[in-house]
């Protein structure tokens, strides 16, 4: 099989590596972490005035890999039909970045990477990080490539958390921003369905407090934790389509087996998760979920206010994990900040997968987003100010 | 070019922040956009019209009228609009109120349901009145209230709300004589 004329082609990852010590990042908690290495990919040019850059941003299990194909593979990068010449994400027009995370385990710096202080994994020893923290040293990568602003930051899910994380933390580094199927925060059934996950990985005896890079690790935990996932990100509907309650095999059932085509599925999803996942890295990353909470001690109202960036939100009928109305809550954030916003909740059966899937809608709505955003570029500011809705909290 | 929307643009002074309500494929925030330099804003019920709108490089929100202004402070636009969408939405004097919140002015468009075309038909036949301005069967209609121009300017009166401009319109052309009887539609631009 040939790779498609409009596909970005085979990529490479790459790696930066910076915060070495003396000069550690500051993370959230109080903590520092350094050195920090962080894994990226890069489709498209980067123009003259530097103008055209967007930053991808992965969900949970995601990585850095989001469009092409790596030397050799046959599956492409997790976003793929949205990144490449004429897609949404135009690689003819645009030069996207996609940034792995930090406490993740596919490039960059996590709890299975090397402790500089013991040359051993850092295992239950790397520090608690949050989506600021994975954000913050984001913008290191941005300044390392000579990104002084985003033409857009955009993703779904954790990714989206991102996104408002970049609205918050560096509004003027930002020309448009586009979370997608995400919340300001967790609600306790999102934190509940994490916890169930986190509970199966601790309670795998491989497990071992986390230090378990010498021996075999707790591939059966952590094989529960995505099963858990995986209900989470369909919906019935989808389900009910893809498997009904089909039987896998036509020969008589063994007790217990796994013999619906939902049971063989979740096994297969898992069994696949634990030959690229670390463990620890799901702990400290779902944590990072959990405590993400954009609002904080203000009000939701406040969090936006100044943001002059351009605002798509996009939800999905059927996502039962990041309900519309989350995404409902980021657009009356907008609306009370006079910040220039769209939304669009977009039909679809699969449930919070559809972010990754209903990519014909997407790609309608980012397409021409951005070509607003990119036309609006250079004059965006001066317009912004003398066509500003002027609203009581945002003279 | 509509006529409603050349009465709507000629109403809306350049440069102001717009909100329309029920802006369905942003027609008429296009056009402010182009001929007056507004902010535009709208709100859409129906997907595949958000679709056409950020097509068009519009702002526009997946929401129903009934709840989408809730969300924003008061006196956030300069204009809001309600052409075509009053006499749709289940509770017509909550939204109204709410519209009048959001926006310092109002521009609200309806069907006339005294024209006479209808007076006749209900007359005549006995029917429930099928015209050009109101063009569906009642067993399949968007519309859930039936208002006339002058059951409108009692509602203004009640409402202490004041008409600083108002158009009837029949076809392509305006109607000067007793419009509450001759035009299909009604424009107001009221001001608390």
């Amino acid at each position: 099989m040939g790779i498609p004329d409009d596909s970005v082609g085979v990529v490479e990852t790459k790696s930066f590596t910076f915060a070495a010590p003396p000069h550690e990042m500051p993370l959230e908690s109080g903590e520092r972490l350094g050195p920090i290495t962080l894994a990226y990919e890069t489709y498209g040019n980067l123009d003259g005035d530097r103008s055209n850059a967007i930053l991808l941003l992965h969900a949970l299990s995601g990585d850095a890999h989001a469009a092409g194909f790596h030397e050799g593979e046959k599956n492409p990068g997790w976003w793929d039909s949205m990144v490449g010449p004429g897609r949404a994400f135009d690689t003819d027009k645009y030069f996207v970045i996609s940034s792995n995370v930090i406490g993740g385990c596919r490039g960059s710096t996590g709890p299975s990477s090397p402790n500089p202080q013991t040359g051993r994994p850092y295992g239950s020893d790397f520090p608690i990080v949050s989506i600021k923290d994975m954000v913050d040293a984001q913008r290191h990568l941005l300044d390392h490539l000579g990104i002084e602003r985003l033409l857009s930051v955009a993703g779904g899910s954790m990714g989206g958390m991102q996104v408002l994380q970049w609205m918050v933390s560096y509004p003027e580094k930002i020309r448009s921003a586009i979370p997608i199927s995400t919340a300001l925060k967790h609600t306790p059934q999102q934190i509940a369905f994490n916890e169930v996950g986190r509970q199966a990985i601790m309670a795998d005896p491989n497990w071992r407090g986390g230090n378990y890079y010498e021996d075999s690790p707790p591939a059966r935990g952590l094989a529960v934790a995505r099963m858990v996932g995986h209900i989470t990100y369909m919906s019935e509907a989808s389900m009910g389509e893809k498997f009904g309650r089909r039987l896998k095999e036509s020969k008589k059932p063994v007790k217990f087996s796994p013999d619906f085509e939902v049971e063989g599925y979740l096994e297969n999803r898992g069994e696949s998760f634990v030959k690229r996942f670390d463990a620890n890295s799901y702990l400290y990353i779902t944590k990072a979920m959990d405590y993400f909470d954009a609002v904080g001690a203000r009000t939701p109202s406040e969090i936006f206010k100044g943001l002059r960036a351009k605002v798509l939100v996009v939800a999905f009928k059927s996502d039962w994990l990041y309900p519309a109305h989350q995404s409902q809550e980021i657009v009356k954030a907008c609306k009370w900040a006079g910040v220039d916003a769209t939304y669009c909740e977009v039909h679809s059966t699969y449930g919070h997968d559809a972010f990754l899937l209903e990519t014909v809608e997407e790609t309608r709505l980012i397409k021409h987003f951005l070509t607003s955003t990119f036309s609006r570029r250079y004059d965006g500011h001066e317009k912004a100010t003398s066509n500003e809705i002027r609203l009581p909290g945002n003279r | 070019m509509r006529l409603d929307y050349r009465v709507i643009a000629d109403w809306i002074r350049p440069e102001a922040s717009v909100l329309d309500l029920g802006c369905g494929d942003g027609e008429l925030l296009s056009i402010l956009v182009k001929e007056k330099g507004v902010r535009a804003n709208g709100i859409e019920i129906d997907e595949q019209a958000i679709y056409k709108c950020v097509e068009k490089g519009l702002s526009v929100f997946h929401e129903d009228i009934e709840e989408g202004l809730s969300g924003y402070p008061d006196e956030s636009f300069d204009y809001v609009v309600m052409n075509g969408s009053l006499q749709q939405v289940k509770k017509p004097d909550t939204v109204f109120k709410e519209a009048l919140r959001v926006g310092k002015k109002l521009i609200v468009g309806f069907p006339n349901f005294s024209h006479y075309s209808s007076r006749l038909q209900m007359l005549f036949s006995g029917k429930v009145p099928v015209t050009p301005s109101l063009p569906y069967q009642w067993y399949d209609t968007p519309n859930l209230h039936f208002l006339s121009i002058s059951d409108f300017r009692g509602y203004c009166k009640l409402r202490g709300l004041k008409i600083e401009a108002s158009a009837f319109l029949s076809k392509d052309r305006r109607v000067g004589f007793f419009p509450n009887v001759f035009a299909e539609q009604g424009l107001f631009l009221l001001s608390k």
